[in-house]
């Protein structure tokens, strides 16, 4: 532990939590079985070690540069923002899209597994495991794997295998093993409880991969810090074109990985405020929501400590939400101590209201979002009443991670609009001249 | 180790004064049913009319169990469905005391940290319990329960696994009282057909770093002559899944009542204890006790 320690302090890694056994104030830590103590501290130790060698972190760069396509750009909102509710003082936020949607594989997952990827080779693993809930971390881990060489097998709850099947074929495509789970909820988390089953038996020559900021330490630490490109770039972006910070910065929450990688380099800016909105799924009232912070309590679930939907005797709840993504119990443990101080806050929005943020979107700006982004382009919608009056009369800017594309919720689009994919008949062809019963 | 062996820890060296090693049988309460739970659980003990386990590991189901193999999650999951709580086990603690058996209970840490440590430790002892098996708490995270079960004089058992460094072994064993669990295979549980050969490997690693310790094997032992094998190396020989395929089987077979496969397998175990080491085991003890290698590998089972 005291060695630990050493390392830690002199390393380059933003902000000083977690501290060295892995802990945000009273949550994270790592509640792991016996046999996976020597992997995690493997992990933390390589991990240390790769981002203080030059030859990591550059590699780790060109990576993000030439096969992902960084930065990714900022998009300006303009026509969804006039749907955005004003300001006390009248004005209109101005949204701003970070792109992360155009990224290779399509979301801000790449990120993360890229990293850790470099990390398995460099521990000379062969072998990757994963979970996955909507399919894009999964779909990135098998499209890392396939870049390197490494044998990829991908959990996944069985019925998110069925909501997301397109991606699904998109993993067995890249050549990975998708395993359907059918143990529990066969959801996001019982696919992490299966990939920890075989990481326990398998740990000699396989990495997992964990694809959201939650987990035992060091996972939390070392996906915040894959992740932290995004906010490092966006506000960049912003200084360069803006001339200042936002005034807000949101993401959507249900590990909270997109959310730590936004957030991450504007925590130290008071005067930024922080938005989490989690999935509130029929309602946080009908008890079917995926909520975590918003109305779970603080309990242990897959290594950390954190906030959990659970019930009287600690047995965790079935989470619900329209979004495989978000669709998890439990909360990246930084997430919960941010709360905690009351750096950020954290919001429920409704299935209702996430998809009529996404389908605004796509018919305001030609963007088609993830189910799980539209939570975050919803809870913006709202948050103007709540924003300090800017300097000079400008418009208040909002940063929000639009952290995939909807590529692979269209089916799920189509049953929620009941959209017609047969396409509209011609006119003739309905009301042929002459005149039908209808006229 | 601490220097007070425990309640199970004096216990093991009773047995071991016996020139045999012990046994701990696990099942879950509240499968197939809360009543015939308790009913398997002292079924495990031998009741008086036969040999049984020395100690009986009840297990309290979790909703994400992420240490146990497809056999105990699938009665665990049933537990639950069939509305298991976690004051049973204690009714599951006291039924095991009542016939003259040490009792721990196996569960993961969520569980005892939503019913309150303090509450929980509270009842366990006040139903007879001798301690806690938690194999997602590791002493590195587990100073209240190190706090708490030195107040209510309760075993805490930890586990070791191959992995471990000498250092972790060392840093566990001190940490426990009672004995030590050492989980024989990289692996989560599940009944093999053979028994490992990391086990002796890793119970020779713990000795060196702490020579008085008791150490238990668990992970793998089937039937009497894995039992008899491992007690040869171990001072607790620890079967679950053997057990609890006894109770699916008979549901399966639509009697989930009828505890005769159970009965059958814990005599087989029991007897298994008691058969004195085997030939090979003799000469792999010898060797043990003078301290030359065991490090080759396939000595169990092969």
């Amino acid at each position: 532990m005291s060695r630990q320690s050493a390392v830690t302090s002199e390393l380059p890694l933003g902000g000083s939590l977690p501290d060295a056994s892995g802990h945000f104030d009273r949550f994270g830590g790592r509640f792991v079985p016996e046999a996976l103590f020597a992997a995690l501290l493997q992990l933390e130790e390589e991990f240390r070690a790769a981002v203080a060698d030059p030859r990591f972190t550059s590699e780790l760069s060109e990576l993000l540069a030439d096969y992902t396509g960084r930065p990714s750009p900022i998009t300006e909102a303009k026509r969804f923002s006039e749907h955005a509710a004003v300001t006390p003082a009248g004005q209109l936020p101005r949204i701003l899209l970070k792109r992360e949607d155009l990224n290779h594989t399509g979301s801000h997952k790449i990120n993360n597994v890229l990293g850790q990827a470099l990390l398995t080779r460099r521990m000379g693993k062969t072998r990757v495991i994963a979970e996955t809930g909507a399919g894009q971390h999964g779909v990135a881990t098998a499209t890392a794997a396939a870049l390197f060489g490494l044998d990829c097998t991908v959990y996944m709850g069985k019925i998110d295998t069925e909501r997301q099947a397109l991606n699904v074929a998109r993993m067995r495509l890249l050549g990975a093993e998708v395993i359907a789970v059918e143990s529990g909820t066969q959801t996001l988390k019982d696919a992490m409880n299966d990939a920890m089953r075989d990481w326990v038996a398998s740990v000699d020559h396989t990495h997992y991969l964990i694809g959201s900021v939650a987990g035992p330490h060091p996972f939390p630490l070392l996906v915040r810090e894959f992740q932290r490109v995004i906010g490092t770039e966006a506000r960049a972006q912003l200084l360069d074109r803006f001339g200042r910070l936002p005034d807000a910065v949101a993401a959507c929450v249900g590990g909270g990985s997109n959310a730590m990688g936004i957030f991450a380099d504007f925590i130290p800016d008071p005067d930024v405020a922080l938005y989490g909105f989690e999935a509130g799924g029929e309602g946080i009232e009908t008890g079917q929501h995926a909520a975590t912070i918003s109305a779970g309590e603080i309990g242990v679930l897959h290594g950390m400590r954190t906030f959990v939907l659970q019930d009287e005797d600690g047995q965790t709840k079935a989470s619900h939400s329209i979004s495989a993504g978000l669709d998890y119990p439990g909360v990246g443990p930084e997430h919960s101590w941010l709360h905690q101080i009351g750096r950020a806050q954290y919001e429920a929005i409704t299935d209702a209201e996430a998809m009529d943020a996404f389908r605004l979107l796509s018919q305001t700006e030609g963007i088609v979002p993830a189910i799980e982004s539209a939570h975050a382009l919803a809870g913006v919608l709202k948050v103007g009443p709540r924003l300090p009056a800017s300097e000079a009369g400008e418009r208040p800017l909002i940063l929000v991670n639009l952290s995939g594309r909807g590529d692979k919720d269209v089916d799920t689009a189509i049953s929620w609009f009941g959209l017609n994919t047969a396409g509209t008949a011609t006119e003739s062809a309905v009301a042929p001249p002459g005149g039908g019963p209808e006229r | 180790m601490s220097t007070d062996p425990g309640h199970t820890g004096r216990m093991l060296l009773q047995i071991r004064g016996q020139g045999r090693g012990g046994l701990a049988g696990f099942l879950h309460v509240g499968y197939p049913t809360l009543d015939i739970s308790l009913q398997a659980l002292k079924a495990l003990t031998g009741e008086g009319d036969s040999e049984g386990v020395d100690l009986v590991e009840v297990g309290l189901p979790y909703s994400d169990p992420m240490m146990d193999g497809a056999t105990i999650q699938r009665a665990g999951t049933r537990a639950l469905q069939r509305g298991v709580r976690t004051r049973d086990a204690f009714r599951a603690v006291e039924a095991v005391a009542s016939c003259g058996t040490s009792a721990v209970v196996m569960t993961y840490w969520n569980l005892v940290e939503r019913y309150g440590t303090d509450r929980f430790a509270r009842d366990l002892a006040s139903a007879g319990g001798a301690g806690m098996i938690t194999p997602d708490l590791t002493p590195n995270e587990a100073q209240e329960w190190l706090r708490v079960s030195d107040a209510y004089g309760l075993d805490r058992i930890f586990l070791v696994s191959p992995s471990s460094t000498d250092e972790r072994l060392r840093s566990t064993v001190a940490a426990c009282r009672g004995w030590v669990y050492a989980t024989s295979l990289m692996g989560v549980t599940g009944a093999r057909t053979q028994t490992s050969a990391a086990a002796p490997e890793l119970v020779l690693r713990v000795r060196e770093v702490a020579p008085s310790a008791l150490v238990g094997v668990g992970l793998g032992v089937s039937n009497g002559e894995h039992a008899r094998e491992v007690a040869s190396f171990a001072d607790l020989v620890i079967v679950g899944s053997a057990l609890v395929k006894t109770l699916l089987d008979a549901e399966e077979a639509g009697r989930p009542e009828d505890l005769t496969g159970l009965r059958a397998v814990v005599a087989d175990l029991a007897a298994g204890v008691r058969a004195g080491p085997t030939e090979r085991n003799r000469e792999r003890s010898a060797a043990v006790a003078s301290g030359t290698s065991q490090r080759s590998p396939g000595l169990v089972g092969t």
